[in-house]
């Protein structure tokens, strides 16, 4: 591989902002200084050079729902939204919760255009009824465990989970808050929109009684658990709490919490629906605190692709879900950033290193140093794009974003010192 | 107008023409050939995903009273095969060449969705628990029958399950477009959520309407009570205990009719359930126009498709469209 130097950016990560080139050789970064050389340059004039963004939350649908998407496409698309790595959710088809499939998903990560890190289930089958083989699958380098799409709904379940998780250094228990019986047949946030248009509604309880659970199980255990995708103002405040008492809670939140409410289910259309709902001003309001104020860990995209004819259908039928890769860091940085609610180097906390963290992935998230692998992305702050759902990378178009302007764009992302996105476009 | 998805569609104007042209039409009806030829050579689609004979045989007469030709599939038959996308089938209708898809289905939203594929004109004739625009505009046709074009002070009483109530909806909306003062009675869990953590009786900020849990406490200041049906189903979602004591509390006796004033309506948008919302002997009350609101549906179905169809008809666009 030839030397390259990325030039004429800003390097931006957790150690602070400087002016500097970046020489990469060999895969990892060899000099970070200004006036660097090499035999291969990629403009970063105008840009930030950060640590590649890591995504805790990503449904890749391989295997099982390869028409939606598979490994190779959403990882392009993570590439094009500046992620270096991503932990793939374990609700494929078969889950994750054997080795074999494990196994599976590495190797087709293998050529993808960013690191696949694998999730597992925390109970067999997702059934919420036995445990799954959390040490097995551990074994393997799983780090993060997750019902994903369904809660673990037994407490005394959830308890044992967390308990024998603590023998596990690293293990993270991911807890997607519904309760089912309080959720039992919504399909959109319960409330004022949701009585006027008629569609039967999930409150914000159903998360915010699941997340009060599971916080007491974590002072009962000593376990740590991290909180999916947090959409309302109560569990915001649950997790504040905890964190105040020195709980080990974390907490991720998914931009479409943090930009969009439950008032764009008036047309119908279920490109709005998501599970947990969009919910209301006051939600999104308490969710971008939560950002702002360290009481969420991290953004995390929640990518959730369906193909057009699933989200075609009448809004009760159709499937929740949205894509998030593509969009995630100009929707923080529009959004958040721009706005003052969050400057630029606390953004690339909640989507870089801050989630590398978590994920157990030492080698992404940066420093940009000597010596370590060259996982980065260039941004340009100031790009302005909008969102067409037919140019996405990804194999789905359910993005609630189209025709939306946004603000700051990804220009190159390396993986391993190699681009994989190069102007704007994948390269893999 | 391109459509009637709900009541929005229309707005206080537009819903007064409505009831004004079906005024012309109710005539039309009584007539010994009760026909025109306003919508010859257009083609009215029904399309009911779910059954409904009633509202469907009154949109059937309307349009053919108008000497429309129609088409009906409806849900059972082999002409709705579960599988077939919604989008596919509108498409491959539309293809046929018609005018316009009166829509029934059991997900609220389906007739927009619906007016976003097709170039036809979409009537919601029910989609869920959403709305059922036709049956509120009949519902106000026959109060102005009743009682004259002035809703002002007009005291409407809906009693039941307002929680699934389409009809409700589309009640609360065009009745108090019109000016009349709404209340909505009913047990906290038959509310919407938005409405049933009100201490009733009182206003809602959110809703033009007043909600009170206690049927008794609401009749003596009742101008029309409307009794909605209760669906058999609710009772194992633990919304009530039992039919029994939703009728004990709930239920339309000759007890509470007597609460009623003398010259008070009782409305109910069929078809009932003698013994559940309204006693057997109750349901006969001289003050019931149920009948009457069936015979006026045909009459303002015509109004609706000749609005939407019919050249030269000017309509007043009121609310959001």
């Amino acid at each position: 591989m030839t030397d390259l130097v990325v030039k004429g950016g800003t390097v931006l990560d957790a150690g602070g902002e400087r002016r500097a080139d970046v020489l990469v050789r060999d895969g990892v970064v060899a000099e970070v200084a200004e006036g660097l050389d090499a035999g291969r340059t990629l403009d970063a004039a105008g840009c930030i050079v950060a640590p590649g963004l890591v995504d805790l939350h990503a449904h890749l649908r391989e295997p099982g729902m390869e028409d939606a998407e598979d490994i190779s496409t959403g990882a392009r698309a993570a590439a094009l939204g500046g992620y270096t790595a991503v932990v793939a959710m374990p609700n494929t088809d078969p889950p994750i919760d054997t080795a074999a499939v494990v196994q599976q998903i590495v190797r087709a990560g293998r050529d993808a255009a960013c690191h696949v890190a694998v999730s597992g289930c925390i109970t067999k089958g997702r059934r919420g009824a036995e445990l799954a083989p959390l040490g097995e699958l551990f074994d393997l380098g799983v780090r993060i465990f997750t019902d994903d799409g369904t809660c673990v709904a037994d407490a005394g379940l959830m308890r044992r989970a967390l308990e024998y998780a603590r023998a596990l250094p690293g293990a993270v228990l991911a807890q997607h808050c519904e309760d089912p019986a309080l959720a039992r047949g919504g399909h959109m946030n319960e409330g004022t929109w949701s009585s006027w248009l008629g569609i039967p509604g999930m409150p914000a309880e159903a998360e915010s009684v699941v997340v009060a659970r599971d916080i007491a199980l974590v002072g009962l255990t000593g376990g740590r658990v991290h909180f999916l995708h947090l959409s309302s103002a109560a569990s915001v405040e649950l997790v504040r709490a905890a964190k105040a008492r020195g709980l080990a809670v974390t907490a991720e939140a998914a931009p479409h919490h943090f930009t969009l409410t439950d008032s764009l289910c008036c047309s119908y259309d279920p490109v709005f629906k998501v599970n947990p709902p969009l919910r209301t001003d006051r939600d999104v309001e308490a969710v971008k605190e939560g950002l702002a104020d360290g009481t969420i860990d991290a953004i995390a995209t929640d990518h959730a692709p369906h193909p057009p004819q699933e989200k075609e259908r009448p809004f009760d039928e159709a499937p929740p879900g949205m894509l998030g890769l593509e969009t995630a860091l100009a929707l923080t940085l529009s959004e958040l950033v721009v706005p003052g609610l969050l400057d630029m180097a606390r953004a690339l906390a909640l989507l870089s290193w801050q989630p590398a963290r978590l994920a157990g992935l030492s080698g992404h998230g940066g420093p940009v140093a000597p010596g370590r692998p060259a996982h980065l992305c260039v941004i340009d702050p100031e790009a302005v794009w909008e969102v067409d759902p037919t140019r996405l990378a990804s194999r789905s178009r359910n993005t609630p974003y189209a025709g939306r302007k946004l603000t700051g764009r990804v220009r190159h992302t390396l993986l391993g010192g190699e681009p994989v996105v190069l102007d704007g476009k994948a390269q893999r | 107008m391109r459509h009637l998805l709900g009541i929005d569609d229309l707005g206080p104007e537009g819903i007064t023409d409505v009831l004004g042209l079906a005024e012309s039409f109710l005539e039309v009806t009584r007539r010994d050939i009760p026909k025109v030829p306003a919508l010859r050579g257009k083609t009215v689609v029904s399309m009911f995903y779910e059954d409904s004979t009633r509202t469907r045989l009154s949109f059937e007469t309307a349009a053919k009273r108008l000497s429309a030709d129609t088409m009906t599939f409806s849900a059972g038959s082999s002409s709705l095969r579960k599988g077939e996308s919604l989008l596919d089938t509108v498409r491959t209708v539309e293809a046929m060449g018609i005018d316009a898809i009166v829509v029934r289905h059991r997900s609220s939203g389906v007739p927009q969705r619906i007016s976003g594929w097709i170039d036809a004109s979409v009537v919601n004739a029910g989609d869920g628990w959403h709305e059922h625009p036709t049956q509120a505009l009949l519902d106000a046709f026959t109060l102005r029958r009743r009682r004259g074009p002035s809703f002002a002070g007009m005291r409407v009483t809906i009693v039941g399950d307002i929680k699934h109530s389409r009809v409700a909806r589309s009640n609360v909306k065009a009745l108090a477009a019109l000016g009349a003062e709404m209340t909505l009675v009913g047990p906290p869990t038959l509310m919407p959520p938005d409405l049933a953590r009100i201490s009733g009786p009182s206003r809602s900020a959110s809703w033009p309407v007043t909600v009170s849990y206690d049927l008794d406490e609401v009749l003596p200041t009742t101008d029309v009570l409307y009794v909605l049906r209760i669906q058999m189903e609710r009772q194992s979602e633990a919304l009530f205990p039992s039919l029994r004591e939703y009728a004990a509390r709930y239920g339309i006796t000759c007890e509470r009719l007597a609460r009623l004033p003398a010259d008070a309506l009782v409305m109910h948008p069929g078809p009932t359930n003698r013994g559940v919302e309204i006693a057997a002997d109750a349901a006969d009350d001289p003050r019931s126009v149920i009948n009457e609101q069936v015979s006026n549906g045909v009459a303002v179905r015509m109004a609706v498709l000749y609005q939407l169809l019919g050249t030269g008809g000017q309509v007043a666009l009121g609310g959001a469209a």
